[in-house]
Protein backbone atom coordinates (compact mmCIF):
# COMPACT_ATOMS: atom_id res chain seq x y z
CA UNK A 1 0.00 0.00 0.00
CA UNK A 2 1.10 3.55 -0.61
CA UNK A 3 1.24 5.99 2.23
CA UNK A 4 -2.36 6.50 3.34
CA UNK A 5 -3.69 9.87 2.36
CA UNK A 6 -6.97 11.54 3.12
CA UNK A 7 -9.47 11.76 0.31
CA UNK A 8 -13.05 12.84 -0.01
CA UNK A 9 -15.76 10.32 -0.89
CA UNK A 10 -15.57 9.36 -4.52
CA UNK A 11 -18.38 10.73 -6.63
CA UNK A 12 -20.42 8.59 -8.96
CA UNK A 13 -18.70 10.39 -11.84
CA UNK A 14 -15.35 8.70 -11.24
CA UNK A 15 -13.51 7.59 -14.37
CA UNK A 16 -14.37 4.10 -15.42
CA UNK A 17 -12.18 1.33 -13.89
CA UNK A 18 -9.79 -0.51 -16.21
CA UNK A 19 -11.45 -2.95 -18.56
CA UNK A 20 -11.18 -6.76 -18.59
CA UNK A 21 -12.65 -9.01 -15.89
CA UNK A 22 -10.34 -9.78 -13.00
CA UNK A 23 -12.81 -11.49 -10.67
CA UNK A 24 -15.21 -13.84 -12.35
CA UNK A 25 -18.03 -15.90 -10.87
CA UNK A 26 -19.52 -18.60 -13.07
CA UNK A 27 -22.94 -20.12 -12.39
CA UNK A 28 -22.65 -20.02 -8.60
CA UNK A 29 -25.35 -21.85 -6.70
CA UNK A 30 -25.50 -22.40 -2.98
CA UNK A 31 -28.19 -24.16 -0.98
CA UNK A 32 -28.31 -24.12 2.80
CA UNK A 33 -30.97 -25.76 4.93
CA UNK A 34 -33.04 -26.64 1.88
CA UNK A 35 -33.15 -23.03 0.67
CA UNK A 36 -31.44 -21.91 -2.50
CA UNK A 37 -29.61 -18.79 -1.38
CA UNK A 38 -27.51 -18.18 -4.48
CA UNK A 39 -29.18 -19.20 -7.69
CA UNK A 40 -26.92 -19.18 -10.72
CA UNK A 41 -24.81 -16.09 -10.13
CA UNK A 42 -22.63 -14.99 -13.05
CA UNK A 43 -20.46 -11.97 -12.46
CA UNK A 44 -17.47 -10.27 -14.08
CA UNK A 45 -15.71 -7.60 -12.05
CA UNK A 46 -12.96 -5.45 -13.47
CA UNK A 47 -10.92 -5.62 -10.27
CA UNK A 48 -10.52 -1.86 -9.92
CA UNK A 49 -12.86 0.79 -8.61
CA UNK A 50 -15.68 0.30 -6.15
CA UNK A 51 -18.34 -2.26 -6.91
CA UNK A 52 -21.35 -1.88 -4.66
CA UNK A 53 -23.45 -4.99 -4.15
CA UNK A 54 -26.94 -3.72 -3.52
CA UNK A 55 -30.13 -5.53 -2.69
CA UNK A 56 -32.78 -6.12 -0.07
CA UNK A 57 -32.06 -8.09 3.10
CA UNK A 58 -31.89 -11.80 2.43
CA UNK A 59 -30.92 -11.36 -1.21
CA UNK A 60 -27.69 -13.31 -0.63
CA UNK A 61 -25.28 -10.37 -0.64
CA UNK A 62 -23.12 -11.41 2.32
CA UNK A 63 -23.07 -15.00 1.16
CA UNK A 64 -21.97 -13.98 -2.33
CA UNK A 65 -19.15 -11.95 -0.81
CA UNK A 66 -17.91 -14.94 1.17
CA UNK A 67 -18.07 -17.13 -1.91
CA UNK A 68 -16.12 -14.56 -3.94
CA UNK A 69 -13.51 -14.35 -1.16
CA UNK A 70 -13.26 -18.13 -1.11
CA UNK A 71 -14.51 -18.58 2.45
CA UNK A 72 -17.50 -20.64 1.36
CA UNK A 73 -17.35 -23.16 -1.46
CA UNK A 74 -20.40 -22.98 -3.71
CA UNK A 75 -22.40 -26.12 -4.46
CA UNK A 76 -21.87 -25.61 -8.18
CA UNK A 77 -20.00 -23.09 -10.29
CA UNK A 78 -16.64 -21.51 -9.60
CA UNK A 79 -14.94 -18.28 -8.74
CA UNK A 80 -11.81 -17.22 -10.60
CA UNK A 81 -9.44 -14.42 -9.78
CA UNK A 82 -6.93 -13.65 -12.51
CA UNK A 83 -7.94 -17.02 -13.90
CA UNK A 84 -7.14 -18.90 -10.70
CA UNK A 85 -9.78 -20.59 -8.55
CA UNK A 86 -10.66 -18.81 -5.32
CA UNK A 87 -8.88 -20.27 -2.31
CA UNK A 88 -5.97 -19.76 0.03
CA UNK A 89 -3.72 -18.39 -2.73
CA UNK A 90 -6.16 -15.75 -3.94
CA UNK A 91 -7.40 -14.96 -0.43
CA UNK A 92 -3.89 -14.04 0.59
CA UNK A 93 -3.96 -11.05 -1.73
CA UNK A 94 -7.44 -10.04 -0.65
CA UNK A 95 -8.93 -8.88 2.63
CA UNK A 96 -12.39 -8.83 4.10
CA UNK A 97 -14.16 -6.76 6.72
CA UNK A 98 -17.13 -8.50 8.24
CA UNK A 99 -20.41 -6.93 9.24
CA UNK A 100 -19.60 -7.55 12.88
CA UNK A 101 -15.90 -6.92 13.41
CA UNK A 102 -13.99 -9.85 14.91
CA UNK A 103 -11.23 -8.22 16.92
CA UNK A 104 -8.59 -9.91 19.00
CA UNK A 105 -8.67 -9.46 22.77
CA UNK A 106 -5.76 -7.05 22.67
CA UNK A 107 -5.08 -3.38 22.22
CA UNK A 108 -6.00 -1.64 18.97
CA UNK A 109 -2.33 -1.38 18.02
CA UNK A 110 -1.73 -5.08 18.81
CA UNK A 111 -4.56 -6.03 16.47
CA UNK A 112 -2.71 -4.36 13.61
CA UNK A 113 0.66 -5.72 14.74
CA UNK A 114 -0.77 -9.23 14.71
CA UNK A 115 -1.63 -9.02 11.02
CA UNK A 116 1.62 -7.30 10.06
CA UNK A 117 3.56 -10.00 11.90
CA UNK A 118 1.53 -12.79 10.31
CA UNK A 119 2.51 -11.33 6.93
CA UNK A 120 6.11 -11.28 8.02
CA UNK A 121 6.78 -7.58 8.40
CA UNK A 122 6.66 -5.91 11.77
CA UNK A 123 6.51 -2.22 11.13
CA UNK A 124 5.55 0.19 13.87
CA UNK A 125 5.56 3.21 11.57
CA UNK A 126 3.15 1.51 9.21
CA UNK A 127 0.94 0.41 12.10
CA UNK A 128 0.81 3.97 13.43
CA UNK A 129 0.08 5.31 9.93
CA UNK A 130 -2.78 2.84 9.53
CA UNK A 131 -4.28 3.78 12.90
CA UNK A 132 -4.03 7.46 12.03
CA UNK A 133 -5.53 6.75 8.63
CA UNK A 134 -8.74 5.48 10.25
CA UNK A 135 -8.65 8.11 12.99
CA UNK A 136 -7.70 5.80 15.85
CA UNK A 137 -4.20 7.09 16.61
CA UNK A 138 -5.42 8.41 19.96
CA UNK A 139 -6.79 4.97 20.87
CA UNK A 140 -3.78 2.83 19.95
CA UNK A 141 -3.29 1.37 23.42
CA UNK A 142 -6.94 0.88 24.30
CA UNK A 143 -8.32 -2.67 24.37
CA UNK A 144 -9.94 -3.21 20.98
CA UNK A 145 -13.12 -4.56 22.50
CA UNK A 146 -13.60 -1.46 24.59
CA UNK A 147 -13.84 0.73 21.50
CA UNK A 148 -17.23 1.91 20.24
CA UNK A 149 -18.90 0.06 17.39
CA UNK A 150 -17.72 2.61 14.87
CA UNK A 151 -14.19 2.57 16.22
CA UNK A 152 -14.12 -1.22 16.16
CA UNK A 153 -15.18 -1.29 12.55
CA UNK A 154 -12.56 1.31 11.61
CA UNK A 155 -9.96 -0.82 13.35
CA UNK A 156 -11.16 -3.86 11.41
CA UNK A 157 -10.79 -1.83 8.22
CA UNK A 158 -7.26 -0.72 9.17
CA UNK A 159 -6.37 -4.33 9.90
CA UNK A 160 -7.69 -5.40 6.52
CA UNK A 161 -5.61 -2.69 4.84
CA UNK A 162 -2.56 -3.87 6.81
CA UNK A 163 -2.44 -6.98 4.61
CA UNK A 164 -1.92 -4.72 1.59
CA UNK A 165 -4.86 -6.25 -0.30
CA UNK A 166 -5.33 -5.93 -4.04
CA UNK A 167 -9.02 -6.52 -3.50
CA UNK A 168 -11.03 -5.53 -0.44
CA UNK A 169 -14.36 -7.09 0.45
CA UNK A 170 -16.59 -5.10 2.78
CA UNK A 171 -19.74 -6.67 4.17
CA UNK A 172 -22.05 -3.86 5.29
CA UNK A 173 -19.25 -2.29 7.32
CA UNK A 174 -21.29 0.77 8.23
CA UNK A 175 -24.57 -0.89 9.19
CA UNK A 176 -25.89 0.75 12.37
CA UNK A 177 -22.83 2.94 12.94
CA UNK A 178 -22.71 6.59 13.98
CA UNK A 179 -22.55 9.11 11.08
CA UNK A 180 -18.99 10.23 11.90
CA UNK A 181 -17.72 6.65 11.63
CA UNK A 182 -19.67 6.10 8.42
CA UNK A 183 -18.07 9.20 6.90
CA UNK A 184 -14.60 8.13 7.99
CA UNK A 185 -15.04 4.63 6.65
CA UNK A 186 -16.30 5.96 3.32
CA UNK A 187 -13.29 8.26 3.14
CA UNK A 188 -10.91 5.40 3.84
CA UNK A 189 -12.61 3.22 1.23
CA UNK A 190 -12.38 6.01 -1.32
CA UNK A 191 -8.69 6.42 -0.49
CA UNK A 192 -8.13 2.69 -0.97
CA UNK A 193 -9.76 2.92 -4.37
CA UNK A 194 -7.48 5.83 -5.25
CA UNK A 195 -4.56 3.58 -4.27
CA UNK A 196 -5.69 1.04 -6.89
CA UNK A 197 -7.24 -1.35 -4.40
CA UNK A 198 -10.34 -2.95 -5.86
CA UNK A 199 -13.33 -2.78 -3.54
CA UNK A 200 -16.43 -4.95 -3.43
CA UNK A 201 -18.79 -3.32 -0.96
CA UNK A 202 -22.06 -4.85 0.21
CA UNK A 203 -24.71 -2.42 1.37
CA UNK A 204 -28.42 -1.94 1.40
CA UNK A 205 -28.01 1.81 1.81
CA UNK A 206 -28.89 3.42 -1.53
CA UNK A 207 -27.39 6.76 -0.50
CA UNK A 208 -24.08 5.09 0.30
CA UNK A 209 -24.11 3.32 -3.05
CA UNK A 210 -24.69 6.66 -4.80
CA UNK A 211 -21.80 8.24 -2.91
CA UNK A 212 -19.22 5.54 -3.55
CA UNK A 213 -20.07 3.24 -6.43
CA UNK A 214 -18.34 2.94 -9.76
CA UNK A 215 -20.59 0.08 -10.69
CA UNK A 216 -23.58 -1.59 -9.07
CA UNK A 217 -24.44 -5.25 -8.74
CA UNK A 218 -28.09 -5.56 -7.81
CA UNK A 219 -28.90 -8.86 -6.15
CA UNK A 220 -32.41 -10.15 -5.65
CA UNK A 221 -33.45 -13.60 -4.43
CA UNK A 222 -29.98 -15.02 -4.99
CA UNK A 223 -29.67 -13.77 -8.54
CA UNK A 224 -27.77 -10.90 -10.13
CA UNK A 225 -30.67 -8.93 -11.55
CA UNK A 226 -28.54 -6.06 -12.81
CA UNK A 227 -24.87 -5.20 -13.15
CA UNK A 228 -24.34 -1.74 -14.53
CA UNK A 229 -22.20 1.40 -14.17
CA UNK A 230 -23.49 3.41 -11.23
CA UNK A 231 -24.76 6.36 -13.26
CA UNK A 232 -26.78 4.18 -15.59
CA UNK A 233 -28.15 2.05 -12.73
CA UNK A 234 -29.42 5.02 -10.78
CA UNK A 235 -30.74 6.89 -13.84
CA UNK A 236 -32.48 3.99 -15.50
CA UNK A 237 -32.68 0.77 -13.52
CA UNK A 238 -33.64 -2.00 -15.89
CA UNK A 239 -35.47 -4.32 -13.54
CA UNK A 240 -38.71 -3.80 -11.66
CA UNK A 241 -37.09 -5.00 -8.42
CA UNK A 242 -34.30 -2.43 -8.69
CA UNK A 243 -36.77 0.34 -9.55
CA UNK A 244 -38.87 -0.54 -6.50
CA UNK A 245 -35.77 -0.76 -4.30
CA UNK A 246 -34.48 2.64 -5.41
CA UNK A 247 -37.93 4.15 -4.96
CA UNK A 248 -37.87 2.98 -1.34
CA UNK A 249 -40.62 0.42 -1.79
CA UNK A 250 -40.35 -2.81 0.10
CA UNK A 251 -38.82 -5.52 -2.07
CA UNK A 252 -39.20 -9.13 -0.98
CA UNK B 1 -14.31 -30.39 73.24
CA UNK B 2 -11.50 -29.06 75.41
CA UNK B 3 -9.08 -31.29 73.45
CA UNK B 4 -10.18 -29.84 70.13
CA UNK B 5 -9.89 -26.27 71.36
CA UNK B 6 -6.45 -27.07 72.71
CA UNK B 7 -5.43 -28.76 69.44
CA UNK B 8 -6.68 -25.84 67.43
CA UNK B 9 -4.75 -23.36 69.57
CA UNK B 10 -1.57 -25.39 69.15
CA UNK B 11 -2.25 -25.65 65.41
CA UNK B 12 -2.47 -21.89 65.08
CA UNK B 13 0.75 -21.58 67.08
CA UNK B 14 2.45 -24.02 64.69
CA UNK B 15 1.35 -22.02 61.68
CA UNK B 16 2.33 -18.67 63.14
CA UNK B 17 5.65 -19.81 64.53
CA UNK B 18 6.60 -21.36 61.18
CA UNK B 19 7.26 -24.87 62.46
CA UNK B 20 10.08 -26.51 60.49
CA UNK B 21 8.24 -29.79 59.86
CA UNK B 22 5.17 -27.91 58.77
CA UNK B 23 7.11 -25.75 56.33
CA UNK B 24 8.92 -28.76 54.90
CA UNK B 25 5.63 -30.55 54.25
CA UNK B 26 3.94 -27.49 52.75
CA UNK B 27 6.97 -26.76 50.55
CA UNK B 28 7.02 -30.32 49.19
CA UNK B 29 3.28 -30.18 48.51
CA UNK B 30 3.64 -26.97 46.54
CA UNK B 31 6.69 -28.22 44.65
CA UNK B 32 4.98 -31.46 43.63
CA UNK B 33 1.62 -29.94 42.72
CA UNK B 34 3.00 -26.87 40.92
CA UNK B 35 5.37 -29.03 38.88
CA UNK B 36 2.50 -31.39 38.05
CA UNK B 37 0.39 -28.40 37.00
CA UNK B 38 3.12 -27.09 34.69
CA UNK B 39 3.55 -30.52 33.11
CA UNK B 40 -0.21 -30.98 32.79
CA UNK B 41 -0.45 -27.62 31.00
CA UNK B 42 2.45 -28.49 28.70
CA UNK B 43 0.59 -31.69 27.74
CA UNK B 44 -3.03 -30.66 28.16
CA UNK B 45 -3.09 -27.31 26.39
CA UNK B 46 -1.85 -28.65 23.03
CA UNK B 47 -4.29 -31.57 23.33
CA UNK B 48 -7.11 -29.14 24.10
CA UNK B 49 -6.10 -26.88 21.21
CA UNK B 50 -5.92 -29.83 18.83
CA UNK B 51 -9.38 -31.06 19.84
CA UNK B 52 -10.74 -27.53 19.56
CA UNK B 53 -9.42 -26.78 16.09
CA UNK B 54 -8.54 -29.92 14.18
CA UNK B 55 -11.18 -32.07 12.50
CA UNK B 56 -10.28 -35.74 12.39
CA UNK B 57 -12.13 -39.05 12.65
CA UNK B 58 -12.70 -40.09 16.23
CA UNK B 59 -12.45 -36.55 17.55
CA UNK B 60 -15.84 -36.84 19.26
CA UNK B 61 -14.84 -40.10 20.93
CA UNK B 62 -11.54 -38.66 22.16
CA UNK B 63 -13.40 -35.65 23.57
CA UNK B 64 -15.84 -37.89 25.43
CA UNK B 65 -13.02 -40.03 26.84
CA UNK B 66 -11.05 -37.01 28.03
CA UNK B 67 -14.15 -35.49 29.60
CA UNK B 68 -14.74 -38.79 31.40
CA UNK B 69 -11.11 -38.91 32.58
CA UNK B 70 -11.67 -35.61 34.39
CA UNK B 71 -13.35 -37.67 37.09
CA UNK B 72 -10.51 -40.17 37.53
CA UNK B 73 -10.36 -41.41 41.14
CA UNK B 74 -6.94 -40.40 42.51
CA UNK B 75 -6.31 -43.80 44.14
CA UNK B 76 -6.86 -45.52 40.81
CA UNK B 77 -4.38 -43.15 39.17
CA UNK B 78 -2.00 -43.92 42.02
CA UNK B 79 -2.47 -47.64 41.48
CA UNK B 80 -1.86 -47.47 37.73
CA UNK B 81 1.25 -45.30 38.16
CA UNK B 82 2.41 -47.63 40.94
CA UNK B 83 2.10 -50.65 38.64
CA UNK B 84 4.24 -48.87 36.05
CA UNK B 85 6.89 -47.67 38.49
CA UNK B 86 7.11 -50.73 40.73
CA UNK B 87 10.20 -52.86 40.36
CA UNK B 88 8.36 -55.40 38.22
CA UNK B 89 6.72 -52.71 36.12
CA UNK B 90 7.82 -51.42 32.71
CA UNK B 91 9.34 -48.26 34.24
CA UNK B 92 10.67 -49.98 37.36
CA UNK B 93 14.28 -49.54 36.21
CA UNK B 94 13.94 -45.80 36.80
CA UNK B 95 13.70 -46.40 40.54
CA UNK B 96 11.16 -43.61 40.96
CA UNK B 97 8.70 -45.30 43.28
CA UNK B 98 8.37 -43.55 46.65
CA UNK B 99 10.05 -40.37 45.40
CA UNK B 100 8.59 -36.90 44.76
CA UNK B 101 9.08 -37.60 41.03
CA UNK B 102 6.59 -40.46 41.24
CA UNK B 103 4.13 -38.16 42.98
CA UNK B 104 4.57 -35.53 40.27
CA UNK B 105 3.92 -38.17 37.61
CA UNK B 106 0.77 -39.38 39.36
CA UNK B 107 -0.66 -35.89 39.80
CA UNK B 108 0.22 -34.99 36.21
CA UNK B 109 -1.73 -38.05 35.02
CA UNK B 110 -4.59 -37.04 37.29
CA UNK B 111 -4.99 -33.44 36.10
CA UNK B 112 -3.86 -33.52 32.47
CA UNK B 113 -7.37 -34.61 31.38
CA UNK B 114 -8.82 -31.71 33.39
CA UNK B 115 -6.55 -29.19 31.69
CA UNK B 116 -7.17 -30.74 28.25
CA UNK B 117 -10.95 -30.93 28.58
CA UNK B 118 -11.45 -27.47 30.06
CA UNK B 119 -9.02 -25.78 27.67
CA UNK B 120 -10.72 -27.51 24.73
CA UNK B 121 -13.99 -25.87 25.75
CA UNK B 122 -12.37 -22.45 26.15
CA UNK B 123 -10.50 -22.65 22.84
CA UNK B 124 -13.40 -24.11 20.90
CA UNK B 125 -15.64 -21.19 21.85
CA UNK B 126 -12.92 -18.73 20.93
CA UNK B 127 -12.19 -20.52 17.68
CA UNK B 128 -15.86 -20.47 16.68
CA UNK B 129 -15.69 -16.71 16.93
CA UNK B 130 -12.34 -16.23 15.16
CA UNK B 131 -12.30 -19.01 12.57
CA UNK B 132 -13.75 -17.13 9.60
CA UNK B 133 -11.61 -14.05 10.21
CA UNK B 134 -8.51 -16.23 10.51
CA UNK B 135 -9.32 -18.00 7.26
CA UNK B 136 -9.76 -14.64 5.58
CA UNK B 137 -6.34 -13.61 6.87
CA UNK B 138 -4.83 -16.91 5.66
CA UNK B 139 -3.21 -17.55 9.01
CA UNK B 140 -1.07 -20.63 9.39
CA UNK B 141 -2.34 -23.29 11.80
CA UNK B 142 0.48 -22.35 14.16
CA UNK B 143 -0.31 -18.65 14.12
CA UNK B 144 -3.99 -19.40 14.69
CA UNK B 145 -3.29 -21.66 17.69
CA UNK B 146 -0.87 -19.10 19.10
CA UNK B 147 -3.48 -16.36 18.81
CA UNK B 148 -6.15 -18.52 20.46
CA UNK B 149 -3.86 -19.45 23.36
CA UNK B 150 -2.86 -15.83 23.89
CA UNK B 151 -6.36 -14.41 23.61
CA UNK B 152 -7.70 -17.14 25.89
CA UNK B 153 -4.92 -16.61 28.43
CA UNK B 154 -7.13 -15.46 31.28
CA UNK B 155 -9.57 -18.33 30.91
CA UNK B 156 -6.67 -20.76 30.48
CA UNK B 157 -5.05 -19.50 33.67
CA UNK B 158 -8.29 -20.37 35.42
CA UNK B 159 -8.07 -23.83 33.87
CA UNK B 160 -4.51 -24.24 35.19
CA UNK B 161 -5.57 -23.13 38.66
CA UNK B 162 -8.45 -25.61 38.62
CA UNK B 163 -5.91 -28.34 37.83
CA UNK B 164 -3.62 -27.15 40.60
CA UNK B 165 -6.49 -27.09 43.07
CA UNK B 166 -7.34 -30.67 42.25
CA UNK B 167 -3.69 -31.79 42.50
CA UNK B 168 -2.83 -30.12 45.79
CA UNK B 169 -5.99 -31.42 47.49
CA UNK B 170 -5.85 -35.07 46.42
CA UNK B 171 -4.52 -37.69 48.80
CA UNK B 172 -4.99 -41.09 47.15
CA UNK B 173 -2.47 -40.90 44.32
CA UNK B 174 0.42 -39.39 46.28
CA UNK B 175 -0.20 -41.81 49.13
CA UNK B 176 0.05 -44.86 46.88
CA UNK B 177 3.11 -43.84 44.83
CA UNK B 178 4.82 -41.65 47.44
CA UNK B 179 4.31 -43.78 50.50
CA UNK B 180 4.06 -40.80 52.88
CA UNK B 181 7.69 -41.14 53.98
CA UNK B 182 8.72 -38.57 56.56
CA UNK B 183 11.09 -35.87 55.21
CA UNK B 184 10.90 -37.43 51.76
CA UNK B 185 7.43 -37.83 50.33
CA UNK B 186 5.15 -36.51 53.04
CA UNK B 187 2.82 -33.85 51.70
CA UNK B 188 -0.02 -31.94 53.34
CA UNK B 189 -2.84 -34.33 52.52
CA UNK B 190 -1.00 -37.52 53.42
CA UNK B 191 0.32 -35.94 56.60
CA UNK B 192 -3.19 -34.88 57.63
CA UNK B 193 -4.45 -38.42 57.10
CA UNK B 194 -1.59 -39.89 59.11
CA UNK B 195 -1.57 -37.40 61.97
CA UNK B 196 -5.33 -37.66 62.34
CA UNK B 197 -5.18 -41.43 62.60
CA UNK B 198 -2.38 -41.09 65.17
CA UNK B 199 -4.38 -38.60 67.18
CA UNK B 200 -1.84 -35.81 66.54
CA UNK B 201 -4.58 -33.33 65.85
CA UNK B 202 -2.49 -30.17 66.20
CA UNK B 203 -0.25 -30.83 63.20
CA UNK B 204 -3.18 -32.21 61.19
CA UNK B 205 -5.22 -29.10 61.93
CA UNK B 206 -2.30 -26.79 61.20
CA UNK B 207 -1.86 -28.44 57.79
CA UNK B 208 -5.58 -28.28 57.23
CA UNK B 209 -5.53 -24.55 57.90
CA UNK B 210 -2.70 -24.04 55.39
CA UNK B 211 -4.50 -26.18 52.83
CA UNK B 212 -7.70 -24.20 53.27
CA UNK B 213 -5.82 -20.92 52.90
CA UNK B 214 -4.23 -22.19 49.69
CA UNK B 215 -7.61 -23.33 48.36
CA UNK B 216 -9.16 -19.97 49.24
CA UNK B 217 -6.20 -18.14 47.77
CA UNK B 218 -6.46 -20.06 44.49
CA UNK B 219 -10.17 -19.30 44.26
CA UNK B 220 -9.62 -15.64 45.08
CA UNK B 221 -6.95 -15.53 42.39
CA UNK B 222 -9.30 -17.10 39.83
CA UNK B 223 -11.97 -14.59 40.76
CA UNK B 224 -9.55 -11.68 40.58
CA UNK B 225 -8.20 -12.75 37.21
CA UNK B 226 -11.72 -12.92 35.80
CA UNK B 227 -12.66 -9.58 37.27
CA UNK B 228 -9.64 -7.80 35.86
CA UNK B 229 -10.07 -9.51 32.50
CA UNK B 230 -13.72 -8.46 32.35
CA UNK B 231 -12.76 -4.91 33.28
CA UNK B 232 -10.39 -4.76 30.39
CA UNK B 233 -12.89 -6.52 28.12
CA UNK B 234 -10.48 -9.33 27.41
CA UNK B 235 -12.74 -12.01 28.84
Amino acid sequence: MHEPRPAGPAAATNPAPPAGPRLRAEAITLTQGGRRLLDGVDLDLAGGGITMVLGPNGAGKSLLLKVLHGLIAPDTGRVLWDGRPAGQATRRRQAMVFQRPVLLRRSAAANIDFVLRARGRRDRARRDALLAHVGLDAHASRPARRLSGGEQQRLALARALATGPELLFLDEPTASLDPASVLRIEQVVAAARADDTGVVFVTHDVGQARRLADDIVFLHRGRVVEHAPAARFFDAPASAAARDFLAGRIVV
Amino acid sequence: MQDFADAFARAVTLVISGDADLIEIVALSLRVSLTATLLACALGLPIGALLAIARFPGRGAVTVVINALMGLPPVVVGLVVYLHLSRAGPLGFLGLLYTPAAMIIAQTVLITPIVAALSRQVLEDLHAEYAEQFRSLCLSRRAAVGALLWDGRYSLLTVALAGFGRAVAEVGAVMVVGGNIDHLTRVMTTAIALETSRGELALALALGIVLMVIALGVNALVHGVHQSAARRAHA
